[in-house]
């Protein structure tokens, strides 16, 4: 009986490394994008406290 | 839960060769055809959002945002914007450390394999660092924000639903829902208690629809899910006391929910327009959960109708949620 035949690769290795390189592109930008929101994000809440009565003389 | 049962649970971290990630077994047809990436074993962006629930954490913070609308005094929108920022993050973040418990069950679970972790996409500990990180940043963030009381408010519902309910009830009790369902409860308070620092009647009572919902909610699925439960060993309340038993509880649940939904207008702390709503949407849920106990059952409980009423009931559940909340703050803004 010949063997089964091997299983179709889910994706030939230049295409795995290319998808490799953009999710990892992928996940570099949204960290960029979470580090900026974070510093808008306390600015904004610096901003309110200092201007609230009674806060900040 | 019997002894045999317990032994069949695998234990967190543990991967038999069986059961070992998709990305670690030799490829099969049956694997290619869905997308030819999925067992890349390298995270994507949307396997980090997957592992914050994003379904899950959508219902919470709506809760949660009706809590600070109707709570009296007012925010700053950035502050309130925040506070509704923390709720979500830290909903995510329980959700990750519960993944990062579970993916031993999430693996042999039909419904939960495909997750970043069982998948092999994601490194356990990643996610859990991942989950703590996030957990504590905004615990942090809610305290810096708004007040300490809803930070700790946030930070209790974190540790009820990690601990409490992943690593205590849950591969324990067939209360696990039950119990655990209050960490599900807490948004609405934690919204209320970030705007006036602290508590009244009518966030308990939100706290209190919550908790009575969960189980007719989350049992509804449970009657056609309970086979992956099974095979998981985590002891649902159809695993462990069977269909028939369960449809019973879910008819129970959703009597007192009723009448709980009912006690915000009857107390006077909200008016005709939610009165009106909680009374028919009461009225749709009591017709659901009567059609889930009538449902066409063998001698066993066994549905024969492939358990349909159930799969209309947990629908109907999610939308009686959302109406029942969106009535309350209609009220609140026409009164």
């Amino acid at each position: 009986m010949t063997p089964a035949p091997e299983p179709p690769a889910t994706l030939p290795p230049g295409a795995r490394d290319a998808e490799a390189h953009r999710r990892r592109r992928g996940r570099n930008i949204a960290m960029l994008v979470v580090l900026v929101a974070l510093s808008c994000l306390f600015f904004a809440i610096t901003v309110v406290k200092m201007t609230k009565p009674g806060i900040g003389g | 839960m019997t002894e045999a049962a317990s032994h069949a649970i695998p234990q967190p971290g543990g991967h038999p060769a069986s059961l070992r990630p998709a990305s670690l077994r030799p490829a099969s047809l049956g694997d290619v055809a869905p997308a030819a990436t999925a067992d890349l074993p390298i995270s994507s962006v949307s396997d980090w959002i997957a592992l914050l629930k994003p379904r899950v954490v959508m219902l919470v913070v709506f809760t949660g945002w009706i809590g600070m609308l109707l709570a009296p005094g007012s925010l700053h929108p950035v502050l309130a914007a925040t506070a509704i920022l923390c709720i979500t993050v830290a909903a995510g973040a329980a959700g990750a450390i519960n993944m990062w418990y579970d993916r031993d069950i999430d693996l042999v679970m039909r419904r939960t394999r495909n997750r970043p972790i069982p998948a092999g996409r994601i490194a356990p500990g990643e996610a859990l660092g991942f989950g703590v990180v996030l957990a504590v940043a905004s615990v942090l963030v809610m305290a810096l924000a708004t007040n300490l009381a809803a930070a700790a408010a946030l930070a209790a519902s974190i540790g009820f639903y990690v601990f409490i309910y992943t690593m205590w009830l849950k591969r324990r009790t067939a209360q696990n829902i039950v119990i655990g369902g209050a960490a599900g409860a807490f948004p609405p308070v934690i919204g209320w208690v970030a705007v006036t620092g602290g508590l009244d009647t009518l966030p308990l009572l939100l706290f209190a629809i919550v908790f009575f919902w969960t189980p007719p909610h989350f049992w509804a699925l449970s009657l056609w899910a309970h086979a992956d439960y099974a095979r998981a060993g985590v002891p649902m309340l159809p695993v462990v006391a069977g269909a028939r038993e369960t449809r019973r509880q879910i008819f129970i649940y959703t009597i007192v929910l009723v009448a709980v939904s009912l006690a915000p207008w009857a107390l006077g702390l909200s008016g005709p327009i939610y009165g009106a709503t909680a009374l028919a949407l009461g009225i749709g849920f009591l017709a659901c959960s009567w059609r889930v106990l009538r449902d066409a059952q063998d001698h066993t409980g066994v549905s024969q109708t492939n358990d349909a009423p159930a799969r209309n009931a947990f629908k109907f559940s999610i939308a009686y949620l959302i109406i029942l909340f969106a009535a309350i703050a209609a009220d609140r803004v026409a009164g």
